[in-house]
């Protein structure tokens, strides 16, 4: 392409203490090959306008910072590519269903509250004594849980999903699939501590299966599969209740 | 009323998790809070790829693993360091473990281990190629565990309170409201990594500025050896984004560009079709680094539009290799380089990935400040010396993390009730007016913080590079205070209060050019060849003069007092650095 193409960024502006509703601002920058949709962004910041708040980090697609609506898609500006969006415009706006805090930064705390709430961590009935060695994990063992590992807490399956849009207490697709994350873990023994929270109204029976989440997941975690394969695991254990209603498992 | 804590941990990658977590297993009745600028688990440890060694297979031995660490870093280590960090290395990866951690398997369930460069044995633990990224999240979900643990994500601390000699606590911003905070504590545990993004092209995310080595060193710890910045021999053109050293360990080679494995010309052994340890692409990253700028001096090198490249071939390893041990790899080459390693060269060229230097901490991870301790990449022990080992850093975090965190731990239970003094209280207000009055200043500036940033990273890259003499370093030095001026007149336009990312620009631009600074004085100062620094002017190791650690402390004016520390021997004199070679 020629050494002098650009393309516009039409980016949402928020500011909270000079603007009552978000507004759009243009910004004409070099059209690279290598460039991604953050490229253009630190374009800006360095260049053009120092006032646009945006969070990057590793710019490599693994610390999930830079999550943003990118033409009305959930994406990580780092591994989206300018010239896919060529000739433009390309509308960047913040993450959807999260509350603005300024420009394209979203405010996350309701997931880290929804995270600690699904217990992510070993949970065992007693701890292995460290001179006891490691617990011995096959490759397929492995298999059962890795998938879920991958998540790297971007926050692009809230901004996808339709049902935390109109349900915000939904506990929503990456805290659903790292408690599997775990569940699955052939170390673990903390299902029945994590089953109150995924089998309650907001857990995973509030999810309609749009799938959206793991269309949108840059990692291919497939936090839809997860919640699936816990509805199966839930119903499973209500109809053994069911049954069995002195707890026999 | 300021906020107040037993400990505070500023900065909440690996080491700083490590940290908090044992400070509140060594006595659960202290008050623990983590202060990190980013989410915890989007710092920078995420991004380690290759791998953690750690003795494990019958075939090795502790002493194996000090003697590759000590030769590898040219021994520069403090041997006493490097011998606790072999010890407690295994039972921290295997804590790991049991918090979770997916290490890759063998078949028959045990914890696998890969070859790394200038390990004679293999015993780096992996979980494929994002070693980093499950090392962190294992941390930061199992720290969720401990309910207790206070988190200030995104929080931005631009001082440390000192008193009489000792740390009481820090003043920062929450970037969200812009509130500028007291947050006192009996010990503060600085773990917040490197200072990368001092120059122009690394593997270091945007937020490694060196933000914890300036605060300590303004405070008045010194910072050793910092001098020794680490060149990654592979990393992409223009994103700088890492390619492992665990390619090569999986049997990569590097080729110039007549397709030769120019590694055999530089003392590093012969090219051999499988991989063979402290050998050939097996060899230590500085030795690496400097071999690819001889091939650019004799025009063996590619030419591309962001500089010149040697390649890495991965083709012989086959798909299924490269999809099981490597799938990072492949991902970041399709993503950013647009090839496919399975059939084409990776392009690579060396690149700035870690400081060797840091905070003067002893064997606990205490600094030169009482009640302020370190650890991590922020830190140097030193376990490193003049090069690191590819793999030991993730280790280092774990060993020297949970150290420093039960030495914290152990000073803040015996200061405990000895509150904050009016002197604390006062400084604290001096901060927060230094922040005000810094905010109008810039407000009024002119200069773009990003010309001086970038006027920086050229500055260090073409005068404190991996070859460097006086010529280019005292060059440097002139530049830099140059810099530092047009930084007084740095223009913030900014001025809301509300996730100010101008702002924090700044006051990270001030971090980097106090460290980058102190890394040319240290250079300057060091008049031999060593590990990762070396001067052309000084081509030999001088162990008469030489073998001891610098150490800068600030001086007012902003130029650094230089003065020398002996290495710590044990067992293992100083002797050639052999590879390749029985």
């Amino acid at each position: 392409m020629p050494e002098n193409d650009r393309i516009t960024l039409r980016v949402a502006r928020y500011r909270p203490e000079q603007e009552m509703e978000p507004t759009w601002q243009s910004y004409e920058v070099p059209l690279r090959k290598e460039w991604t949709v953050l490229d253009g962004l630190n374009h800006v910041k360095d260049h053009l306008d120092g006032t646009l708040s945006y969070r990057w980090s590793c710019r490599m697609g693994i610390c999930g910072s830079c999550g943003m609506t990118v033409n009305g898609e959930p994406q990580l500006t780092c591994s989206a590519f300018l010239t896919d969006f060529a000739p433009g415009p390309v509308r960047v706006e913040p993450l959807a269903n999260f509350p603005v805090v300024r420009d394209l930064v979203v405010e996350i705390d309701d997931f880290m509250n929804k995270l600690t709430e699904v217990k992510p961590w070993i949970i065992r009935a007693e701890d292995k004594p460290l001179d006891e060695g490691e617990f011995p994990q096959t490759p397929e063992e492995m298999d059962a849980y890795k998938q879920y590992s991958m998540c790297i807490n971007c926050m692009l399956c809230y901004a996808a999903c339709p049902v935390y849009a109109l349900d915000p207490d939904f506990v929503g697709p990456a805290a659903i699939a790292l408690a599997q994350r775990y569940n699955l873990d052939s170390r673990d023994e903390g299902s029945a501590d994590r089953r109150d929270v995924l089998s309650s109204a907001a857990g995973v029976w509030a999810c309609t299966l749009v799938g959206e989440c793991t269309t949108a997941c840059p990692k291919g975690v497939d936090p839809a599969g997860a919640i699936q394969r816990y509805k199966l695991t839930a119903a499973t254990r209500s109809l053994k209740d069911l049954l069995w209603p002195w707890g026999q498992r | 009323m300021p906020a107040s804590h037993d400990v505070v941990v500023i900065g909440g990658g690996g080491a700083g998790l490590r940290a908090a977590i044992a400070i509140a297993e060594t006595d659960p009745r202290l008050n623990v809070a983590i202060i990190s600028k980013v989410y915890p688990m989007r710092s920078h440890t995420v991004s380690a790829e290759g791998g953690a060694a750690a003795v494990a297979g019958a075939d090795d031995s502790l002493d194996e693993h000090t003697y590759d660490t000590v030769s590898g870093g040219d021994w520069l280590c403090d041997q006493d360091a490097v011998e606790a960090f072999v010890q407690e290395a295994p039972r921290e990866l295997l804590r790991l473990e049991h918090w979770g951690c997916p290490w890759s398997r063998q078949a028959d369930g045990r914890i696998a281990v890969r070859a790394f460069g200038g390990m004679k044995k293999m015993r780096t633990w992996f979980a494929a190629d994002k070693t980093g990224f499950h090392l962190l999240h294992t941390l930061f979900q199992t720290a969720l565990s401990y309910r207790d643990i206070v988190r200030y994500d995104e929080w931005f601390v631009s001082t440390l309170l000192v008193d009489d000699g000792k740390v009481r606590g820090v003043v920062a911003i929450e970037l969200a409201s812009g509130r500028v905070e007291t947050i006192t504590a009996n010990a503060v545990v600085m773990s917040t990594g490197g200072c990368g993004r001092v120059y122009p092209f690394t593997t270091n995310a945007s937020i490694k500025t060196g933000d914890g080595m300036a605060l300590a060193y303004r405070a008045g710890a010194p910072l050793k050896d910092m001098e020794f910045v680490q060149y990654h021999p592979t990393g992409l053109p223009f994103t700088g984004i890492l390619i492992t050293e665990a390619a090569r360990a999986e049997g990569g080679r590097l080729l110039n560009k007549d397709g030769y494995r120019y590694l055999q010309d530089y003392d590093l052994g012969k090219p051999e079709p499988v991989p063979v340890a402290r050998s050939m692409e097996l060899g230590p990253r500085d030795r690496l680094s400097q071999a690819f700028v001889h091939e650019l001096d004799k025009g063996r090198t590619t030419p591309t539009p962001h500089g010149p490249v040697v390649h890495l071939d991965l083709r012989h390893l086959g798909a299924e290799l490269i999809d099981s041990k490597l799938p990072f790899v492949r991902e970041l080459c399709l993503k950013y380089q647009n090839l496919d390693p399975v059939t084409e060269l990776i392009p690579v060229r060396p690149v700035v990935h870690y400081m060797m230097g840091g905070i003067h901490t002893d064997i606990h991870g205490a600094t030169g400040l009482d009640g302020l301790y370190a650890a991590g990449e922020v830190a140097c022990v030193s376990i490193n010396g003049a090069n690191r080992l590819g793999s030991n850093s993730l280790p280092e975090l774990l060993v020297f993390g949970a150290r420093a965190g039960r030495a914290a731990a152990e000073y803040a239970a015996a200061t405990a009730g000895t509150g904050p003094g009016a002197a604390v209280v006062a400084q604290a207000r001096d901060e927060q007016r230094r922040l005000e009055r810094l905010v109008a200043h810039h407000a009024e500036g002119r200069e773009r913080i990003a010309d001086i940033r970038t006027a920086m990273q050229d500055t260090m890259e073409s005068g404190a590079g991996i070859y460097r003499d006086r010529e280019s370093l005292a060059k440097a030095a002139e530049t830099l205070l140059h810099l530092r001026e047009r930084y007084g007149r740095a223009a913030v336009g900014d001025h809301s209060r509300t996730f100010n990312t101008d702002l924090i620009a700044l006051l990270e631009l001030g971090c980097m050019l106090d460290v980058s600074t102190s890394i040319v004085h240290s250079a300057l100062s060091r008049g031999e060849s060593r590990g990762a620094h070396q001067r052309t002017d000084f081509p030999a190791r001088d162990d008469e003069r030489y073998l001891a650690h610098s150490l800068i402390h600030h001086e007012p004016d902003g130029t650094g007092r230089v003065e020398y520390l002996p290495v710590t021997i044990t067992r293992w004199a100083p002797g050639e650095r052999v590879y390749g070679r029985q």
